[in-house]
């Protein structure tokens, strides 16, 4: 449990450098870190899935943001903070952290898998039926995934044939912000650009 | 921008292939790996980057044009639509997995299983990688102060 500790404090460190830096480059480098640091995260939690994911998204973000940032003439940020703009966008942190204490409460402890059986001591027993039971829906997956699709594994077999609307919802996301970017980052519509210029 | 240096673009030529292909690996192994449709495309995609960070933008477009690149993120899009659609009229429900539970059961850990998992796998990837690389060709391309080309 302590790599994880180790891990939290080393993103919380890149977090503060991103956000306190006045050189857009190292916040773009810090805000890496913190995206490495997830990936190991997800890797010691025996998610390769997502960790492969993370980072390779990680990667070519960095580069994106890299390549956005050293091509902007102003990469050093200037000016004072405002105090009441200050003081309220720490009051709403304040106010999500106090919330958000009380809804991980709720959750299964840090680094117990949902795959496995609920712990005992979890909250989630004392007012949850066996119905209820949210463990029941993933243990089914892994009890069933090899012999209702083939699939080895488990994560294919989850995301493309158990739950494969989100999947289709994800890639309709991709597709209508690829589209919206290219719309709007087009200076000139179409029919502009066939008229000539008077 | 020309590119850079004769060393870099000697080393990412090579790369560059190594990259394309572990794409291509964690696509078609994604239902008996880690990976899958959306980490191999993006993989895809930066190889292309990669070309694009050391050649130039020109050239890399030379490789892949924008209008392929669209064209490829549509027919991924609508071949994943076309396969849970296939599910409805093969299956009788959207998105089920008519290849392995009628015609093509497969052997378990076999390359060919699975059914449909690995063809959605490839419309991903290829979706997925089409579409992150015109992200990138239309940031590059837009850039402030000058014309945008897109067509």
């Amino acid at each position: 449990m302590a790599i994880f500790y180790i891990l939290l404090l080393f993103m919380l460190i890149a977090a503060i450098i991103a956000v306190e830096t006045k050189d857009l480059l190292s916040s773009v480098i810090c805000v890496g870190a913190i995206g490495f640091g997830g990936s190991l995260m997800f890797l010691f939690l025996r998610a390769p899935d997502i960790a492969i994911t993370q980072i390779v998204v990680e990667v070519l973000g960095l580069i994106i943001l890299i390549r956005a940032t050293i091509s902007r003439d102003l990469t050093f940020i200037t000016g004072e903070r405002e105090f009441f703009g200050t003081v309220v966008s720490v009051a709403i942190m304040l106010a999500i952290f106090l919330f958000g204490i009380s809804v991980f409460e709720t959750l299964p402890r840090f680094g117990t898998p949902a795959f496995a059986k609920a712990p005992a001591g979890s909250p989630m027993k004392t007012y949850l039926t066996e119905e209820q039971d949210p463990n029941r829906v993933t243990s089914t997956y892994t009890a069933m995934g090899l012999r209702e699709t083939g699939a080895a594994n488990i994560v294919a077999s989850v995301i493309l044939d158990f739950r494969a609307y989100d999947t289709l919802g994800e890639a309709t996301v991709l597709f209508t912000s690829i589209l919206g970017a290219t719309v709007i980052l087009r200076r000139k519509s179409r029919k502009l650009l066939e008229e000539p210029d008077e | 921008m020309k590119g850079m240096t004769i060393i870099v673009k000697t080393i990412s030529s090579w790369v560059k292939v190594l990259i394309f292909l572990f794409g291509i690996y964690i696509i078609l192994f994604g239902h008996l790996t880690p990976g899958g449709g959306f980490a191999g495309g993006v993989i895809l995609a930066s190889s292309y980057v990669l070309l694009m960070l050391a050649f130039g933008r020109e050239f890399a477009e030379e490789n892949l044009p924008l209008a392929l690149t669209s064209k490829l993120d549509c027919l991924g899009a609508f071949s994943f639509a076309l396969i849970a659609i296939l599910g409805l009229v093969f299956g009788g429900t959207f998105f089920v997995n008519f290849l392995y539970q009628k015609y093509l059961p497969g052997e378990a850990l076999a390359l060919v299983s699975a059914g449909t998992i690995p063809l959605s796998n490839i419309a991903i990837g290829v979706k997925v990688g089409a579409s992150l690389f015109l992200v990138i060709l239309s940031l590059s391309i837009c850039c402030k102060g000058k014309e945008c080309r897109f067509d």
